[in-house]
């Protein structure tokens, strides 16, 4: 058995906060100024332009590229031969605790009824899987608001199929416009159960941009999204062009026989995430 | 692209008349940042015929809750947020002067109305575009609801802060506009 330091953990996880917020990961940025080369709208070139001297800025600075630094969500694996020398969800808590303070990021955490804002962008989202191994793999994922209202899941018949779920993500897409601050990429889970298919469109954001699901006809399900979105023609912030969306990520799980969930997470252009192993 | 548009706050009724859906702006002068919170106690004062801390004619609100200032910044990361979540509270206040908005994505059928009726325009600033943007706001002092954090009311001031005029007074629309020219897939 390997012991792992929650102290360190919460460094960690306090480093992941500030540095996720401030430098763009380089396949988001890489894709951008793809998207500048390739969109048709002047505007929309303009818009990404922006985008592009954006996220240089706030590297450049060390500032956050957005001012929704986002609710702190966390995927982590914890390999079978690694024990934690305390509380898990204590060690990154406090790390988002004090990233959030030290980074000068935004405290976007509040009760759900009355509204009341937590102070610290606590309790952070934890998901963990137990994996092979002694390491801690920690993914962050800090998501705006902008991007995770537009998301949506729906149980469709079975016999909808492939066609009903290519229209219901490409009737999300529309519905949302200019809202997730396009150009985005789409998360889409599907099959599992209810909840397993949001996790899965979630994870899904976690993938490099662009980089496909290994089993082909998935992929081809993907790479025909992309196309079929980009021709919706919403563009850069809603504002009119040809890229809509950086990629189309699917990630799938069996599912009952009588059910065929779907679940779409849009992450804006700004896809904030890192990782870090201990 | 065309040049920008120089407009300059407050925005009198033929400013506004002057703006069309596309235009590009750099605006200067004072804005005030309001949100959802922020909102929701500005309309409840006007139904109990309160004062409001800011005089609305003329005035333009910025949609954002920016981040906390490191020291020697005015203000930190500081972009637009989604209008649509301020279009319960919108007519009311254009019914009161208000003659602009900033923020990111669509409005509905009652706002885009009540900018025609009240002369008002709605610009769109590039979301995300944060820390850009934030090097236009030269001053940044809270003027009401500090228990609000970075929702609290902020007075801005501001030197050519970029956005573009998404519905103009007259009805026109740069989301249906765009989309229109760029889409290749049919409408349902």
């Amino acid at each position: 058995m390997r012991t792992i330091s929650a102290i360190e953990i919460t460094k960690k996880v306090r480093e992941l906060c500030i540095s996720a917020a401030c430098i763009l990961e380089p396949d988001v940025a890489a894709a951008l100024r793809t998207a500048r080369d390739t969109e048709q709208s002047p505007l929309g070139k303009e818009v990404l332009g922006q985008i592009i001297d954006n996220f240089e800025i706030a590297g450049k600075e060390g500032v956050p590229m957005c001012q929704d630094t986002g609710i702190s969500v966390f995927f982590i694996d914890i390999g079978r031969e690694a024990v934690i020398d305390g509380s898990l969800a204590d060690a990154v808590n406090e790390g988002v605790r004090q990233g959030y303070k030290d980074g000068y990021l935004r405290k976007s955490v509040c009760h759900p009824l009355t509204r009341v804002n937590t102070g610290d962008n606590t309790p952070a989202i934890i998901h963990t899987s137990i994996v092979d191994g002694d390491r801690l793999t920690i993914k962050f994922a800090p998501k705006g608001a902008g991007s995770e209202n537009m998301s949506r899941l729906k149980m469709l018949k079975p016999s909808e199929g492939p066609i009903g779920i290519k229209t219901f993500v490409l009737e999300t897409i529309r519905e949302a416009g200019g809202n997730p601050c396009p150009p985005i990429v789409v998360g889409v889970g599907i099959g599992g159960s209810f909840e397993v298919s949001a996790i899965l469109s979630k994870k899904a954001l976690l993938r490099k941009v662009g980089a496909p699901n290994p089993d082909p006809e998935v992929n081809a399900m993907e790479v025909e999204l992309l196309g079929l979105i980009n021709e919706l023609g919403i563009g850069p912030m809603g504002f009119g062009g040809t890229v809509t969306a950086l990629g189309v990520h699917i990630e799938t799980h069996p599912c009952h026989i009588a059910s065929l969930p779907v679940a779409i997470n849009i992450q804006c252009h700004a896809g904030r995430h890192k990782e870090v192993v201990i | 692209m065309t040049e920008p548009i120089k407009i300059t706050t407050p925005l009198s009724e033929e400013d506004v008349m002057k703006l069309h859906a596309g235009n590009k702006v750099l605006i200067s002068g004072v804005i005030y940042t309001a949100r959802d919170a922020a909102h929701k106690r500005l309309i409840e004062l006007i139904y109990r015929e309160k004062e409001l801390p800011l005089e609305l004619n003329g005035q333009v609100i910025y949609y954002v809750g920016p981040t906390p200032a490191k020291p020697g910044q005015v203000i930190g990361s500081a972009g637009p947020t989604t209008s649509g979540r301020m279009d319960a509270y919108t007519p009311k206040l254009l019914s009161l002067g208000l003659r602009g908005m900033i923020g990111k994505g669509a409005r509905n059928r009652e706002v885009i109305e009540a900018m025609k009726k009240y002369k008002a325009v709605y610009f769109a600033a590039v979301g995300g575009a944060a820390a850009l943007i934030a090097r236009s706001i030269k001053k940044a002092e809270i003027v009401a609801y500090e228990d609000l954090g970075a929702e609290a009311i902020r007075r801005l001031e501001v030197v050519d802060f970029p956005a573009i005029v998404v519905n103009d007074a007259y009805g026109a629309d740069l989301f249906q506009q765009g989309v229109e020219k760029y889409r290749r897939a049919p409408r349902d």
